[in-house]
């Protein structure tokens, strides 16, 4: 597919700079997707295992009944704070800002995102995010505790530093809000010749239809972010109900960001998927075009549901049957998906490579994360499970079984072409089988907990749950010696690994037809595309040799 | 990429349409005021948001220049818009059955 002449560069994008710097400020000041793809990883990379340690210290806490290692106040700022860096600064941003940046213009054949500027903004303002919320923790007044879902009239009520707090998450909002628009205009303005949306592989895809929930959701929680700290600051009486406002309008407000968001961070998951699976299956993606259309209406009826989230909290009969029968309707596109890639793996020539068994394990882990939420999505059953340790292994089976699992895969699969290293296989695998024990030893038993009655958020337990309580822990240890095996492989590969060739996979997909790393513009060739995005046949012309 | 589809659609709004438009705004939202004061029971909310909505619709087709762009635009918009009003419409199922 290859042709025509292009100034040819042997330097990759570490060895050429977007401007005139060398050293660290080549990278600050940089333009370039592929580095800011890279900032990224490191920056998000880092506030996972901080979010992975609060969790640990609250695994430790909850080993035994009564007070262990934290006093009730402190654990209640350990799952705030946990909450938070998972959701704002990890999962929401993660899949998009990190692969995303990184793959997104070289998927479409293109050399780099419309608004480079924009995009290194976005990476900025994420910080500024950040630090915001690092500094609420260490001001007068201590840490924010009112869980990530800042709950009115609680949230108005504490003396803790909630105004600071929510206002960084305000900002990290902006950062999503760009994000989402250079890549609508990306996708719309930059595909190479002969890139139809109907041969954009389905990571672009589900990556464009987050963009518009990123774009269009995320002004809310910023509107209602700013109503809470005016609440605060000057009693306006919007929310509290004290003043005569309405506590029940803020939790909608929350959620009409808050549940949409949960699509931000899935979808671009289920984008990946679909990269790996045809790969390492070495045939096309079972019903291309059923998902693609699935991501956009994922995305359209996630708007739809949010109030499942509040059946509990003395909303009207009406709206908790019309919620509770449009949950089920989600339900719906994410079956298309599922069956698709299992349907894809059907009488393919399957590689088990590592990201292969990730997204395997994913499969296993979101599928009982998403079949879960129909039990929690049922009006009846939520009675009984609503804010009980069912819900915290519903969404930990979801977000970090989910998205968290596929994060790792997509590490493992695109790492060769980022770094242009390649990591130690067998070590990869054996963390594979690793997680996937320690994952479901850690949050089985909530579900069972949850079932049984104990509450979510409580540092302290009934002496019945025990056992149950002791099993999760053990789990979370078992959990934090494979992200430990899986952070070692990668950063010991980063600086000694092998080389890696332009595709090790023998995946057919525009990144793998470009040198690892790749140089500066992407390609070192005009690219111009006559195939469809999972087209096997091309494998024969590319260089690819499967030793 | 495609410099000429751009420069072809170029529209310049004289003055006049200008300070017309804004003496409507300015029109249309001392009514606003106006029908605050009159007691219209449930449907005060149905009139002021009726208002706000033309009151946007000027803004967005002429201030900022929607109307003389490519369609694409516009039904990115409606695509925003008609995700607002489905919500509005989702969160009066609770607060009208309360
Ligand atoms: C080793 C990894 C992890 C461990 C040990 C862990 C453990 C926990 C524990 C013990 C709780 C508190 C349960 C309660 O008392 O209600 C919790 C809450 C939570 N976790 Fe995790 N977790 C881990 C990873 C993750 C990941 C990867 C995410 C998201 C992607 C996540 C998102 C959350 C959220 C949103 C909450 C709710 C916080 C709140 O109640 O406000 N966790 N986690």
């Amino acid at each position: 597919m290859a042709n025509g002449t292009v100034a040819v560069s042997e330097k990759t994008f570490y060895e050429e700079s977007t401007n005139k710097y060398s050293g660290i400020l080549s990278w600050l000041l940089t333009t370039d997707h592929k580095r800011i793809g890279l900032l990224y990883l490191y920056t998000i990379g880092g506030f996972f295992l901080v979010g992975v340690v609060l969790g640990l210290l609250m695994r430790l806490e909850l080993i035994a009944p009564g007070e262990t290692i934290v006093d009730a106040q402190t654990y209640n700022s350990l799952f705030t704070l946990h909450g938070v860096i998972m959701i704002f600064l990890f999962i929401v941003p993660g899949l998009p800002a990190i692969f995303g940046n990184f793959f997104l213009p070289i998927q479409l054949g293109t050399n780099d995102v419309a608004f480079p500027r924009l995009n290194l903004l976005s990476w900025y303002v994420y910080i500024i995010g950040a630090v915001l919320v690092l500094i609420s923790l260490v001001l007068p007044g201590g840490p924010i505790d009112t869980g990530w879902t800042f709950y009115i009239p609680y949230s108005v009520r504490t003396s803790t530093n909630v105004s600071l707090a929510i206002f960084a998450a305000f900002v990290l909002g902006f950062s999503s809000i760009l994000t989402g628009l250079n890549f609508i205009t990306t996708v719309h303005r930059m595909r190479a010749p002969g890139m139809g949306f109907f041969r954009m592989p389905l990571f672009i895809w589900s990556l464009y239809a987050t963009a518009w929930i990123q774009v269009i959701a995320t002004p809310v929680i910023g509107i209602t972010i700013l109503l809470v700290i005016l609440e605060r600051t000057f009693g306006v009486g919007i929310f509290d109900p004290a003043l005569g406002g309405d506590p029940i309008l803020y939790q909608h407000m929350f959620w009409i960001y808050s549940h949409p968001a949960v699509y931000i961070m899935i979808l671009p998951a289920m984008g990946v998927v679909s990269e790996i699976l045809p790969t390492f299956a070495r045939r096309t993606i079972f019903g291309y075009k059923a998902i693609a259309y699935s991501s956009l209406a994922i995305a359209f009826v996630g708007y739809l549901v949010w109030a499942h989230h509040m059946f509990t909290s003395g909303i009207s009969d009406t709206a908790r049957w019309i919620f509770s029968l449009l949950t089920f309707i989600v339900a719906l596109p994410s079956g298309v998906k599922v069956f698709n890639w299992v349907a894809t793996l059907y009488k393919g020539s399957i590689d088990p490579k590592p990201p292969l068994l990730w997204v395997l394990s994913f499969i296993f882990l979101f599928s009982i994360g998403g079949l879960t939420g129909l039990v929690v999505g049922s009006l009846a059953t939520d009675i009984h499970l609503h804010d009980t340790y069912f819900v915290v292994a519903h969404f930990h089976y979801v977000m970090f079984g989910g998205t968290g699992t596929i994060f790792i895969a997509g590490l493992y699969y695109w790492f060769p072409k980022m770094f242009g290293r390649m990591y130690n296989i067998k070590w990869a695998n054996i963390a594979a089988a690793l997680y996937f024990i320690a994952f479901n030893m850690l949050y089985f038993p909530k579900f069972i907990l949850g079932y049984m009655g104990m509450p979510r958020r409580y540092f302290d337990y009934l002496p019945e749950f025990t056992t149950l309580q002791e099993i999760s822990t053990v789990g979370s240890w078992l959990m934090a010696i494979t992200i430990i095996i899986i952070v070692t492989n990668l950063i010991h590969a980063g600086l000694k690994g092998k080389k890696a060739s332009a595709n090790p996979w023998g995946g057919v997909t525009l990144e793998w037809q470009t040198t690892s790393p790749p140089p500066l513009h992407n390609f070192n060739r005009h690219v111009e595309v006559n195939h469809e995005p999972y087209d096997f046949s091309q494998l024969k012309e590319l260089e690819y040799d499967s030793k | 990429m495609d410099q000429n589809k751009h420069s072809e659609h170029h529209h310049v709004t004289g003055y006049g349409v200008y300070i017309l438009v804004w003496l409507g705004l300015i029109a249309l939202t001392s009514i606003t005021v106006t029908v605050a004061g009159i007691d219209f029971g449930m449907v005060a909310l149905a009139v002021a948001m009726t208002i706000a909505a033309i009151k946007s619709a000027l803004v967005i087709n002429i201030f900022m220049h929607i109307k003389f762009d490519q369609p694409i635009f516009k039904v990115f918009l409606l695509v925003s818009g008609f995700t607002l009003i489905v919500i509005f419409v989702l969160t009066f199922f609770d607060f009208t059955y309360r």
